[in-house]
């Protein structure tokens, strides 16, 4: 009854690769854009200042997690409202093994994500067991207990309590790089890492395993497929990208605090996936400068007709929400689907 | 002893609010298969509309009246405007328009009435005619209330013949269709209902909590696990269930977890009864067809 129906959602197939659009072959456009985008990501950090540089490597560290959440919800049908647990699980064992152990902080991402594919799989096993909506429920329960848990009295000897703990950044081994830019590239690297990873696991037989389950799960199970084993490894992947986020995001925010981990970071993950379009790869990327750029923008003009009103902050999370309703209505595949919609019309059988 | 029975009285009225809430849910999920979970910022919303009214003057039983009216018709218009032209989206597109309602009454009601604490008046009197230590008048107030409100919606559903249609609507929209049920009024008017039960819950609760943009998420996620431990296709189910949380919450937090884990509680409670038990305790199990 309550059975996911994201097939409306699933892609159509890339129309065939002599499509001609603005008078250039499919896949030479697709190249172009990619090395585009890869031109701009390696300029970008030295032609900035800092702060924005600082962003920047923000709105990489989103859109892992957004990649993660995409992965679960995207490729295999299954909600999550829980992704900021994953994110301060990841968080915090940065934190904990650089603040309390001394390890230095490279070497956290790989235990972080670990910890967090761990803390996945084993959450998605119950999680098997509800469908849809219930997990959509569970998972809400555990972004709302979150926080507390961190802030339990009993754990204060590692997660620091209510005051959280601070770090530093890693300070730059290359001369020519400020330590802003060197952790810029660190996330890029790593970012580039799990999008190719990603990209990789669903495009081969895991990935058509995954969207399988989405699309008929009694299909799929039919089929061969072990669905309980993809379907709880899947949700160990999707957390294990989400925790690097983490470990990552704590180390661009140098800090990390229970308030940090509210139920509202899962929605801006969940936001930042809608917007980008379900079960896409590089909609993750769109997923983090929406995450980020939208609410400074808003920010900005609201500054312009409201003043200086601090509860007139609040309206980002109005147009936060209108956007999200806007998009269920008009794009329910977000970015990603209307740039294919864009392609499949306009594209022009070629030679 | 005393305190043992303290700490139940005390967790009945926690218990009466998260009922109420867990009702409001259980109605829209029996009406459209989906959770609210915008349920707990729209009955938020409801209350910070009835502390304005007070704040211009109006008594406390007119306010509370107007707030149930217009929390119901803002019910029956986000069902129209917003969820009916998705009734047949899948079920992300739900969740992420009830993820959408939350924010935007969250911050509305940020913007509106900033995020500093208020103070919401009880209408109850300040000490009770009789001598006790056991439960305080508000506490006991709200129990009442309660109560009341949910005798109210069981002679609705029970006796008249528009709860008829309502369940009839809910329990099989196409044969209520074609008895001449028109399934959308329903629809809304289970909305509407919903947002006003909420309403009696947000205002019961805010003397307690305080009035505040966030303080209905922990709420929220008590009266979800309410209707999960009673069943969520029972309406009666998720009442017990709601008290049963209540009085579960304080008794666990008193003997056993203390009161920093809470939420924690509830998460547990939810994930073990949908573990072994999806149908609550007085659900019926639902059979999908193939």
């Amino acid at each position: 009854m309550t059975s996911i129906d994201t097939k409306s959602m699933a892609i159509p197939a890339n129309p065939a690769t002599t499509s001609v659009l603005f008078g250039v072959k499919l896949p030479t456009l697709k190249l172009a854009v990619t090395i585009i985008g890869v031109a701009l990501a390696l300029i970008l950090p030295f032609s900035v200042e800092s702060f924005t540089v600082f962003q920047l490597t923000q709105v990489l560290v989103y859109a892992i997690a957004v990649l993660g959440l995409n992965l679960l919800t995207g490729f295999n049908g299954q909600f999550s409202l829980g992704h900021s647990a994953f994110y301060a699980l990841g968080a915090y064992t940065a934190a904990i093994m650089v603040d309390r152990y001394e390890i230095a902080f490279y070497w956290t991402i790989l235990p972080a994500g670990v910890i967090c594919f761990i803390g996945g799989f084993l959450f998605g096993l119950p999680a098997l067991r509800l469908e849809g909506l219930f997990l959509a429920l569970a998972t809400f329960a555990l972004a709302v207990a979150t926080p507390q848990l961190l802030r339990y009295e009993h754990f204060e000897g590692f997660t620091g309590g209510v005051q959280g703990i601070d770090l530093f950044k890693p300070e730059s081994p290359v001369g020519a790089l400020g330590d802003d830019q060197w952790l810029y590239f660190v996330v890029l690297v790593c970012g580039v890492v799990l999008l190719v990873g990603a990209r990789n696991l669903t495009q081969g037989r895991t990935g058509r395993a995954m969207m399988a389950i989405r699309d008929n799960p009694l299909a799929a199970r039919t089929m061969g497929i072990n669905t309980s084993l993809y379907k709880s490894v899947t949700f160990g992947v999707s957390g294990a990208y989400t925790g690097i986020a983490g470990a990552l995001g704590a180390a661009v925010a140098e800090f990390v605090a229970p308030d940090s981990f509210t139920f509202f970071l899962s929605v801006w993950l969940l936001v930042g996936m809608v917007i980008g379009g379900l079960g896409s790869i590089p909609a993750a990327i769109v997923g983090g400068l929406f995450i980020l750029y939208v609410p400074n923008i808003s920010e900005a003009l609201i500054a312009q007709f409201f003043g200086d009103d601090p509860s007139a902050k609040a309206l980002i999370g109005v147009a936060f929400g209108c956007f999200l309703i806007f998009a269920v209505y008009v794009m329910p595949n977000g970015l990603a689907g209307f740039v294919r919609w864009f392609v499949v019309r306009y594209a022009r059988p070629g030679v | 002893m005393d305190q043992f029975l303290q700490q139940t009285l005390s967790g009945l009225a926690n218990g009466a609010i998260y009922a109420s809430l867990a009702l409001a849910v259980v109605m829209i999920y029996q009406a459209i298969d989906h959770f609210n979970f915008a349920q707990g910022e729209m009955a938020m919303f409801s209350t910070f509309i009835a502390w304005q009214l007070i704040a211009w003057g109006a008594p406390y039983w007119v306010a509370f009246l107007v707030c149930l009216a217009i929390s119901f018709i803002g019910g029956m218009a986000i069902e129209r405007i917003i969820f009916a032209p998705i009734h047949d989206a899948p079920a992300l597109s739900h969740v992420v328009v009830f993820i959408a309602l939350t924010l935007i009454f969250n911050a509305m009601a940020g913007f509106t009435w900033e995020f500093t604490i208020k103070e919401f008046p009880s209408p109850f009197p300040a000490e009770l005619p009789f001598k006790t230590t056991l439960i305080g008048p508000h506490e006991l107030g709200i129990v009442g209330i309660t109560l009341i409100m949910l005798g109210l919606i069981y002679v609705f559903f029970r006796f008249t013949p528009v709860g008829l249609a309502m369940r009839a609507a809910a329990a099989s929209p196409d044969s209520a269709l074609l008895v001449g049920i028109s399934v959308k009024k329903m629809l809304g008017l289970g909305w509407g209902l919903a947002a006003a039960i909420g309403a009696v819950a947000g205002m019961m609760i805010a003397p307690v909590v305080f009035l505040e943009p966030n303080m209905m998420l922990g709420i929220l996620l008590y009266g979800f696990a309410g209707a999960v431990v009673g069943g969520l296709t029972s309406p009666g189910g998720a009442v017990v269930g709601g008290f049963l949380m209540g009085v579960l919450e304080n008794l666990a937090g008193a003997y056993v977890i203390g009161s920093e884990l809470k939420l924690t509680f509830a998460l547990v409670v939810i994930v073990t009864v949908l573990l072994f038990r999806p149908a609550g305790l007085f659900g019926r199990v639902v059979v999908q067809r193939v």
